[in-house]
């Protein structure tokens, strides 16, 4: 913030002599923020607007279509009695039971995968230029490309269990995809498959940009390699962590598609996320008030994470 | 994470162990090349079989009598819910949908990026960061009031259309779907625009500005040309995002004819009609990956970059 006055230019001069210029200067003095009006414009309404409209609609009792009486917190009151609901569970324990699972698995694989593969790869490998793309190439296509892909492998009559069994190895039984209680792993590994390259790419960066001269002092000090990375390398990736984290944190969040188009729901709707909990309630069941209260409840986890970071990130750039 | 092998150890700790280490090294890495692989050779090998041969045949076998069959009836003759027409309509629309909004979310970032690095103004952190949040933000939250918005503006469409007889795009649903990612993706345009043109010389438009040179020429003659690697960076990162985008397209163009690629091709394995074929399905599937596939093959460097300015804030 401290920058602004100096990066600020005005030079055009605004008292010119010749008449009319003073018009036409202001006009170009203007002119920045009205190329930037549209587009700040839209993000007051479409986002901001639209999240109050939201969060407006969580606190009405709207069905299939919206009603704009305010009838008080009924929707959350649903929500906070269906989260302890869970015998049977309500789709909601389900949805945010398998949100802790998929995130904390999804999160956790991801980074120690990406980690592990970028120091691998940090090691002088010939072909890394080969081996890079390969392990990167998952995050170009859609989830539900990914979806698809998985869906056949993991399935028990086509896939992994058949090509097993045509080997001879006839007891191997792997039906997570069809089975309620297993079905949410599944979502995690084909996650972990799509993004795990991707936080490999973020380490590996990492990785290049620490001072070689550290790694050979800690050596001559007699670290093995295993304490240099423990001790030297991983402490310096803070930052890379950091990141990473809030990259897999919100991706997370939003996963919608994936448990689409790999399970369907699941059996019984037993691998919703919160994210097809808020579709399905919303487009599907006609309950619209709910809906827009498990969006807010989603939209407020992931402002707990985000603000701190945009805050910290924008802040602490003096330029 | 011990295997890891020390360059700085003299050699005389036995070359044998260090041969053992890369082989250790070289096996990890090549398991997890399988592993990452493995998806996309199944759906390959798979299109190309004939359904025969999927369900007598092992999953990763090559196929016996390779057939391009499956490829042909994906495009041209498969079922999507009821209509039989393959779905090179839905390619279509995706990319009817992709081109605009990639082409007019990157030229507002590019213009908003330049007004928050060489034209601030009071609280142009504010404007950035709220900019910037909306990246973030569960699409789920602005889900429902948008698609209240798009009805609104359908049905003033359909009254235009019957007083005028031109209903000018409203209602439109790839003129939908082309507002909602431009509207959605100008935080993240903007975002590596501003980032770029952070470190651009200031003092080269103050220097033009003393010649006379207005707010918009600068911008055609000095900040564009200059701005070839991220105009490549955001291209293919928005064209990767809207191409791939799912939930708007489910919401919002969701049934008929006007459905996305995406949408078109979770119907298409989910039609449960019939005998499933899974060689058409994995050519559909194929069929829908190969843009965002051959843009990160051709621009590879230019995809993880993105992937990093969109990460790594600042």
């Amino acid at each position: 913030m401290s920058t602004v006055a100096e990066t600020r230019i005005k030079l055009t001069p605004e008292h010119d002599a010749r008449p009319g210029a003073s018009v036409r200067s202001r006009l170009q003095d203007l002119l920045p923020k009205i190329v930037l009006a549209p587009s700040f414009a839209a993000t007051i309404v479409f986002v901001y607007g639209f999240i109050l409209w939201t969060i407006y609609l969580s606190f009405t009792n709207s069905k299939t279509f919206p009603s704009y009486d305010i009838t008080g917190a009924r929707a959350y009151q649903r929500l906070w009695r269906w989260t302890f609901e869970s015998d049977p569970p309500s789709s909601w324990y389900t949805s945010i039971t398998n949100m802790g699972i998929f995130g904390f698995l999804y999160i956790g694989i991801c980074l120690a995968l990406g980690l592990f593969l970028a120091i691998l790869l940090d090691q002088k490998i010939r072909g890394e230029g080969v081996l890079r793309p390969i392990y990167l190439y998952p995050m170009a296509l859609s989830f539900i490309v990914t979806g698809v892909a998985w869906k056949w492998f993991l399935d028990p009559g086509l896939g992994l269990e058949q090509t097993l069994h045509q080997w001879g190895w006839t007891s191997f039984h792997f039906d997570w995809i069809k089975n309620k209680d297993f079905v949410i792993y599944t979502v995690v590994i084909a996650g972990v498959w799509q993004a795990s390259g991707f936080i490999m790419a973020m380490f590996l960066a990492g990785l290049r940009g620490i001072d070689g001269e550290i790694m050979k002092a800690a050596q001559i000090d007699g670290a093995s390699t295993f304490q240099l990375y423990r001790r030297i390398v991983i402490p310096l990736l803070r930052p890379v962590f950091l990141s990473a984290f809030i990259v897999l944190a919100h991706l997370a969040i939003k996963s919608y598609d994936l448990v689409v188009a790999l399970t369907s729901g699941g059996p019984g709707g037993s691998a919703w996320l919160p994210s097809n909990f808020m579709y399905e309630f919303t487009f599907k069941r006609n309950e619209m008030a709910v809906g827009s209260a498990s969006a807010v409840i989603m939209l407020m986890t992931l402002t707990a994470i985000i603000v701190p970071y945009l805050y910290s990130e924008l802040r602490e750039k003096p330029r | 994470m011990s295997t890891v092998a020390s360059p700085a150890r003299p050699a005389s700790s036995g070359m044998s162990a260090r041969t053992l280490n890369r082989i250790v090294i070289y096996g990890l890495l090549a398991l997890f090349a399988i592993f990452y692989l493995m998806p996309l050779f199944v759906m390959l090998v798979t299109s190309f079989k004939t359904m025969d041969e999927i369900q007598n045949g092992n999953m990763l076998a090559l196929p016996q009598s390779p057939t391009i069959e499956p490829w042909f009836k994906a495009w041209g003759e498969t079922c999507v819910g009821l209509t039989c027409a393959g779905i090179k309509g839905y390619f279509w629309n995706s990319i009817k949908m992709v081109v605009p909004a990639v082409l007019i979310s990157t030229l507002l970032g590019a213009l908003n990026g330049y007004v928050l690095t060489k034209w601030r103004f009071r609280g142009h952190t504010l404007v950035f960061a709220m900019m910037l949040f909306a990246c973030f933000i569960p699409f789920q939250s602005v889900l429902l009031p948008m698609a209240t918005i798009l009805g609104s503006i359908g049905r003033f469409g359909v009254t235009l259309q019957n007083a005028t007889g031109f209903n000018f795009g409203l209602g439109n649903s790839t003129v939908n779907l082309v507002f909602v990612h431009v509207v959605y993706g100008l935080g993240f345009t903007t975002l590596f625009f501003r980032n770029y043109y952070e470190a651009f010389p200031t003092e080269l438009i103050k220097a033009a500005q003393v010649d006379g040179a207005s707010f918009f020429q600068i911008f055609r003659r000095i900040m564009l040309p200059n701005s070839m690697p991220i105009f490549v960076v955001t291209v293919i990162y928005q064209f990767t995002n809207i191409w791939n985008d799912f939930l708007f397209a489910s919401a919002y163009a969701g049934t008929g004819d006007v459905m996305p690629m995406t949408v078109a091709l979770n119907n298409v394995v989910n039609t449960s009609t019939g005998v499933v074929e899974y060689n058409v399905n994995m050519a559909a599937a194929m069929i829908a990956a190969l843009p965002t596939l051959i843009v990160y093959v051709v621009a590879g460097r230019y995809f993880v970059r993105g992937l990093m300015a969109g990460a790594v804030k600042g």
